[in-house]
């Protein structure tokens, strides 16, 4: 009965009530991801779960037993050296006051693979056959569950974009 | 929240046994339900965990598909035969929450997720016929800009908030239910029931029944040529105001077969019936669009925040239909 999060197993907290988030803020001290709206709507607190981008706070802690969590304090690398979107954040001025920013760079980079293996999102214009790259439009649209109170958006967007431009498609 | 004991379902048998208990809640995603007991709008003993259980599609023999109710909707939206046989179904999922939500919620927890009215929400400071049945219904003067213009009743004018389930109606799906009398089969468009005099219940689902799967119909010219529409506040991450999902089939200029759905007007996904019938046999014009629409629409009944959803959804039936027509031409 365990949680493997950033690489470590973790029990399953014997409360059932207990957020994913709670888990990871509370009882871990795994602050980086952030609380929010603690209803789904504001994507601070998002996190990898499995690879794939999922609230936390909408998740039961005991609802990731046996799988695999990744937050943003398990990005850097083993040197301690940020991520290279954590790096293009910082040279976009992809933030202001940071709160969204851990949401932000988590769901980006869940985001990355979903447009590799080609899923559509709302604003792929051919569905059958897939987006037709990282357009701006595209980025938007996925990237609409993270709001950013403090209007980051343009540099959010243009961190991610070289991110996704330094990648093989 | 009350504290609550969790189990996970291994497998259809375990869910519904744990199920039947007393005070026992199935949970997919969690991001209805999850959010409900927070709020103590809902409330539970006992959590079963159905998310594990069949996460699939099958193709069964005469070409129809089931999916899995325990399938996601980010893997539903992206699935190659959804995309290619039934693009409303992708377009509907594709058009609701987030990516992260969408890759929580399951087909069931989908179907089964209940209404963003504010006030079924405010458990200290509003009344709610369907929360806190005879209580009263504060939407009813109140703000009620996203609520029901057909179906309604006194007690409620609540709207059901999904938007694949607008696609669902459209295509005909069937729900699978299993239970303690044994399995069997609901079209989605009955599934849910309008509020009447007890709008605490939505559904035609029994007590210790469960969502097995659904089942798409064998795909015809107009589930293939389909589309589907979504007017809201803000263009994504935001509930319907209206939502149109609909397919058409044209031949020699005349409209051979036409299905149409609404999401955002009532406490069900509604199914066009009477648009579609009108439009049986008409050359597929504007003009004949409209006057569906029309037909269908005779019977709203707005209220004071939410008149112009009648213009609103006729323009936009038409709309999308046109489009239809023209993708054909
Ligand atoms: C911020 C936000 C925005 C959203 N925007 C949209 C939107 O634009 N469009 C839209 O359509 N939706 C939207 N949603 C709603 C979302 O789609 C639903 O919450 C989700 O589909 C529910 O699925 P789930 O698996 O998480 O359900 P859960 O929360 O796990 O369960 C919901 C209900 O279903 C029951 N249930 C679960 N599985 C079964 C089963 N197999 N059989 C019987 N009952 C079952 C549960 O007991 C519970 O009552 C939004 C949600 C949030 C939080
Ligand atoms: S519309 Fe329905 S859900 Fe909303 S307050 Fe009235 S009774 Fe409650
Ligand atoms: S804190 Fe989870 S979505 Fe806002
Ligand atoms: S940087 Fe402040 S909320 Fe986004």
């Amino acid at each position: 009965m365990t949680i493997t999060i950033n690489g470590s197993d973790y029990p399953v907290p014997l409360d059932s009530r207990v957020s994913l988030l709670d888990m990871l803020r509370e009882r871990l001290g795994l602050t980086g991801t952030k609380l929010g709206c603690n209803q789904g709507a504001c994507g601070a607190c998002t996190v990898l779960l499995d690879g794939e981008r999922v609230l936390s706070c909408l998740t039961l802690a005991a609802q990731a037993e046996g799988r695999d969590v990744l937050t943003i304090e398990g990005l850097q690398g083993a040197d301690g050296s940020l991520h290279p979107l954590q790096k293009a954040f910082i040279e976009h001025d992809g933030l202001q006051c940071g709160y969204c920013t851990p949401g932000q760079i988590c769901s980006a980079i869940a985001m990355a693979r979903e447009l590799r293996r080609g899923d559509p999102s709302h604003v792929t214009a051919n569905l059958a056959a897939g987006p037709e790259g990282p357009t701006r439009e595209e980025i938007r649209e996925r990237m609409s569950g993270n709001l950013c109170r403090c209007g980051a958006h343009n540099g959010i967007v243009e961190a991610i974009e070289e991110m996704l431009g330094g990648e093989p498609a | 929240m009350t504290p609550l004991a969790f189990h996970v379902a291994r497998d259809r048998a375990e869910a519904l046994s744990l199920g039947a208990a007393n005070g026992a809640r199935l949970i997919g995603g969690g991001t209805n339900l999850v959010d409900l007991l927070r709020q103590n709008v809902e409330s539970a003993s006992d959590l079963v965990d159905v998310s594990r259980l069949a996460a699939n599609i099958q193709e069964v023999d005469n070409g129809a598909l089931l999916v899995g109710a325990s399938m996601k909707n980010s893997a539903l939206a992206a699935h190659p035969m959804v995309r290619g046989r039934y693009p409303m179904l992708s377009r509907a999922l594709l058009a609701g929450a987030s990516a992260q939500i969408r890759n929580m919620a399951t087909v069931g927890g989908n179907i089964m997720q209940r209404t963003r009215c504010p006030y079924f929400y405010d458990v200290d400071g509003a009344r709610c016929n369907k929360r806190q049945p005879d209580s009263g219904c504060d939407a009813m003067g109140g703000f009620n800009r996203y609520h029901a213009i057909l179906g309604g009743s006194n007690a409620c004018v609540a709207t059901h908030p999904s938007d694949m389930c607008v696609a669902l109606a459209a295509l005909a799906a069937l729900v699978h239910l299993a239970g303690p009398e044994g399995e069997r089969t609901v079209p989605l468009a009955e599934f849910h029931v309008l509020p009447g005099a007890n709008p605490q219940v939505e559904t035609v689902l029994r007590n210790g029944e469960m969502i097995t799967a659904i089942e798409l119909p064998p795909a015809t010219p107009a589930m293939t040529n389909s589309e589907y529409r979504k007017v809201r506040d803000r263009s994504s991450y935001a509930f319907a105001l209206v939502s149109v999902a609909a397919g058409l089939e044209v031949v020699e200029g005349k409209i051979a077969e036409a299905r149409i759905a609404l999401g955002g007007v009532a406490a069900k996904p509604w199914r066009a019936t009477r648009a579609e019938a009108a439009l049986r046999g008409l050359p597929a014009t504007r003009a004949n669009f409209l006057a569906a629409a029309e037909e269908e629409l005779t019977k709203a009944q707005p209220l004071e925040g939410n008149a112009f959803k009648v213009g609103l959804a006729r323009r936009t039936i038409a709309a999308v239909l046109e489009s239809l027509a023209g993708e054909r031409a």
